[in-house]
């Protein structure tokens, strides 16, 4: 196990590695200066020059990668462009802000998607099966961008119940978990839950249905056993594969809250990415992206020994 | 004792859970709204912004004209500053740090300034002549322990003629510009005053004083989180009692997505927010938001190349384009919220002057002026334009360009367009006319600001500020023009300095060297709480009048 581990750890370096250079590839391939996000449209040349300089970029390419690869092994992904803050302090916070919204997205959607799952395969051929089943495919379907729209439009200017936008009164700094604050997590995690909802039905039930199918389900019914032991044996054996969908989607949800977090200006990684973007903000992309691939390596690494926890017919070796 | 719960008791149990929650879900308190804040004296005002990202709070903040709004002006004072108390005529300048200036009589390129007494800062310092050459220090001087990049960079492209500068034994302020320059008040409004003590406090390092910004401004910084936001509380010191600000706080939100500010808007979050999406007005008139517009110094122009082989080198064809756009159609497609382009400046402008051509839709004169050019319905002038699919200042550049194109191939053009993201279209500009980006293109669709002089006129025209020197994107060059802009340099009346910019107006317009689209008209949506408001016809607005009812 422990080959295993340190195996899929030393994994995690090319892949991030990839994942940093096709970013600083893409962002450089791109036409435009990034200087443009930090000086006037009109600065003269030598203080665009100036700028250039102070920030590596009239280096060579190759040079400017191999510099930032090295100030990151050293713990150091560099200053952003536009403010002039360190990107580590940035990242800190925002991914702080994104992993609070996606595990609130997650609990939503698995707990969702479990029961759906589960009650779509108890009764399947049913209408009960049928409108889990259009739920999922619903949740899955719907841009949640304009979903978060559509919550706004309800719940904060209608009803005027919830907040549209920001993590709480005071901004994130001064997060608390109470409901004056819990209530700007509200719509943003509900917004960000349906895929991960839609998703999980639809694989829980499909798990379930298969098990349920099972000969050692009917021997267990045969033997007497309450249904609640069934139910027991049955979540046994969907756990470890409902379990490996449920974490590539919190990996989807901490890189893939983009739009959500700028629909309701959410201050997290996909906010953040969001300006970098605009802003053409190399150093926070770079940083950012990298620190969300290894996140997900992490994540898919937690995943698996989980399911060997759970079930120790799947051997790691 | 048993316990047993029916559908129906199951419902009234919810239906009584309910109503005890919604008081105090749906209360004020459920949207950030705090009520004791809101009836602190004069009350929190909380504006959404269109920024990414708040602006930085160092005096010379970054993201141009709405940088400087909130956070230019509201933290700091400038030697010189606007006048932005009133709506119905274009700002003008006024004393600000500096109660007056003048040029040396015996040298045109030496400015000398009185300072204003007894000025406090937010910290307690009180200015003095050192703190200006501070200043300068901090943002010209490349080789000072307190020089800061950032800041540099954002003021230094506003005094292209600075040299010198420093304290005289009289108290007053000096500084020397390269030639006679008389557009350096219009500078001296970008470059917010700030001194060493407060630096020092911050560590003396520029990014740690981000945080702990000190100016004399009517507001002061209790926050900062560039993220996220900016809060600010009432200066009650100010130097200028009848600008101490109304509102007991201040909150700046960047909100870049229109929908989402239009969103926090309606549903209370914020009192005040830039640039609501055309489609938004209605809907928020209805709910009884204010819209707010009025004209300032904006451009939407088609820049146009002068360099050899330009089809717009021909003044025929200039002009023919400027009489086939029917403004007015432009108007309408934006419901109304642009000025019909006027030149480049909106109408009522001191330096519009009289032009002699009229911009005016009149297809048959420019059927005739491109038939004369050579060009006909069979033969048409075929030419590439870049423009962007968004961007600062460019309004609704898709729809406007469209329908641009369309209107011009009544009168025998064929336009292609040639899209390009803001921040590339904003590299072709400084590449200039023949640089390696433009891809055939014979013009592009850039907003200008016309602050100032310099950048409403000379920056684009005068001869040798073509790439990479400056902004002269279509290389062009007129010796006439070149006069009239050193004239400008050394006429130090303002009266005189006016008429003379008319002078330069008229010719530009006379000689359609840009195809003048529209004047943006600067829209703001706010509460009906929001009270006192004066929309100056500027880039800038002043916030202290601002009461929350």
């Amino acid at each position: 196990m422990f080959f295993y581990l340190l195996r899929r750890l030393l994994y995690a370096v090319p892949i991030a590695l990839s994942v940093s250079l096709v970013c600083f590839l893409l962002v450089h391939i791109a036409p435009g200066d990034p200087v443009n996000a930090i000086v006037p449209a009109d600065a003269p040349a030598a203080v665009v020059e100036q700028i250039r300089r102070e920030y590596g970029l009239d280096k060579p390419l190759p040079v400017q990668f191999v510099l930032w690869l090295w100030h990151v092994l050293q713990g150091d992904l560099g200053r952003s462009l536009a403010t002039g803050r360190s990107v580590s302090e940035d990242l800190y916070a925002a991914v702080g802000n994104t992993l609070m919204l996606a595990l609130a997205a997650a609990g939503i959607g698995f707990l969702a998607g479990t029961a759906f799952g589960t009650l779509a395969a108890a009764f399947r051929g049913t209408w009960v099966d049928k409108l889990a089943v259009a739920f999922a495919s619903a949740g899955v379907s719907v841009p949640h961008y304009w979903l978060g729209m559509v919550m706004v439009v309800v719940f904060s200017v209608m009803l005027n119940a919830l907040p549209a936008m920001g993590a709480g009164p005071g901004g994130s700094a001064s997060w608390a978990w109470d409901w004056q604050h819990i209530q700007f997590l509200v719509l943003p995690a509900l917004t960000l839950s349906v895929i991960p909802m839609g998703i999980v039905t639809r694989a829980v039930r499909g798990t379930v249905v298969e098990i349920l199918n099972q000969d050692f389900i009917t021997t267990l019914r045969g033997k007497g056993l309450r249904r609640g032991g069934v139910v027991r044996h049955v979540v046994k054996n969907a756990a470890p594969s409902v379990l490996a969908i449920m974490g590539l989607q919190l990996g989807y949800l901490m890189g893939g809250s983009i739009l959500v977090e700028t629909v309701f200006s959410w201050p997290g990684t996909g906010f953040l990415l969001n300006s970098a973007i605009f802003q053409r903000d190399i150093p926070v992309l770079q940083g950012t992206i990298l620190v969300l691939a290894l996140f997900f390596v992490v994540l898919n690494l937690a995943v698996d020994l989980l399911q060997t926890a759970l079930d120790p017919r799947i051997r790691r070796t | 004792m048993t316990f047993s719960l029916d559908r129906r008791g199951l419902f009234r149990a919810s239906a009584a859970a309910a109503a005890a929650a919604l008081p105090a879900w749906m209360g004020p308190a459920a949207i950030g709204w705090d009520p004791a804040l809101a009836q602190a004296p004069g009350g929190h005002l909380r504006v959404g912004m269109t920024a990414s990202a708040v602006p930085l709070s160092n005096g010379c903040p970054d993201q141009g004209g709405e940088g400087q709004r909130f956070m230019g002006i509201t933290l700091y004072d400038q030697l010189v500053m606007w006048d932005l108390s009133q709506s119905d005529k274009a700002a003008t300048l006024k004393p600000g740090l500096a109660t007056e200036w003048a040029v040396d009589p015996g040298d045109p390129k030496r400015w000398l300034f009185t300072l204003r007494q007894g000025v406090p800062f937010h910290d307690g310092h009180v200015l003095t002549v050192e703190d200006l050459v501070f200043t300068f220090d901090r943002a010209f001087k490349r080789d000072a322990p307190w020089f800061d990049a950032r800041a540099s960079a954002q003021v230094t492209p506003r005094f292209p003629t600075l040299a010198r500068w420093g304290a005289g034994e009289d108290g007053r302020f000096w500084l020397e510009t390269s030639i006679p320059d008389s557009t350096i008040p219009y500078a001296l409004t970008w470059l917010g005053v700030v001194h060493k003590g407060a630096w020092e406090a911050a560590g003396s390092n520029w990014d740690n004083y981000l945080l702990k910004a000190v100016g004399t401004g009517p507001w002061k910084l209790t926050s900062f989180s560039v993220r996220e936001r900016a809060e600010l509380a009432r200066f009650d010191e100010y130097w200028d009692k009848a600008r101490v600000a109304k509102s007991a706080r201040l909150t700046l939100l960047p909100l870049p997505e229109a929908n989402t500010r239009v969103a926090a808007l309606r549903s209370g979050q914020v009192d005040f927010i830039e640039a609501p999406p055309p489609d938004a007005l209605d809907s928020l008139r209805a709910a009884n938001f204010r819209i707010i517009t009025n004209a300032y110094p904006h451009n939407w122009t088609w820049h146009l190349s002068m360099v050899e082989g330009s089809p717009w080198r021909d003044i025929r064809v200039r002009k023919a384009a400027n009489l086939a756009l029917n403004r007015a159609e432009l108007k309408e497609l934006l419901g109304g919220l642009m000025i019909e382009g006027n030149g480049l400046v909106p109408p009522g402008n001191p330096w519009a002057g009289n032009p002699s051509f009229k911009l005016v839709h009149d297809l048959p004169q420019a059927r005739k002026l491109m038939g004369e050019a050579g060009f006909s319905a069979a033969n048409p002038l075929r030419t590439r334009i870049g423009i962007s699919s968004s961007g600062s200042g460019q309004m609704q550049p898709l729809p406007m360009n469209e329908y641009i194109q369309q209107a011009l191939k009544e009168a025998y053009f064929d336009i292609s367009f040639e899209v390009f993201d803001w921040n590339t279209l904003i590299t072709i500009w400084q590449g200039g006319a023949k640089g390696p980006n433009v891809r055939g293109c014979t013009g592009i669709n850039f907003s200008y600001a016309a602050f100032d002089p310099y950048s409403a006129f000379i920056r684009l025209l005068k001869s040798d500020l073509h790439a990479p020197r400056g902004v002269n994107w279509g290389w062009f060059n007129d010796p006439a023009f070149d006069a009239l802009f050193t004239e400008v340099y050394n006429t130090f009346d303002a009266a005189k300095q006016d008429a003379l910019l008319a002078r330069v107006h008229e010719k530009i317009v006379d000689e359609a060297l840009f195809l003048f689209a529209a004047h943006d008209l600067n829209p703001r949506a706010i509460s009906p709480r929001v009270q006192g408001f004066v929309q100056a016809q500027s880039w800038f607005q002043d916030l202290t009048p601002i009461r929350m009812g």
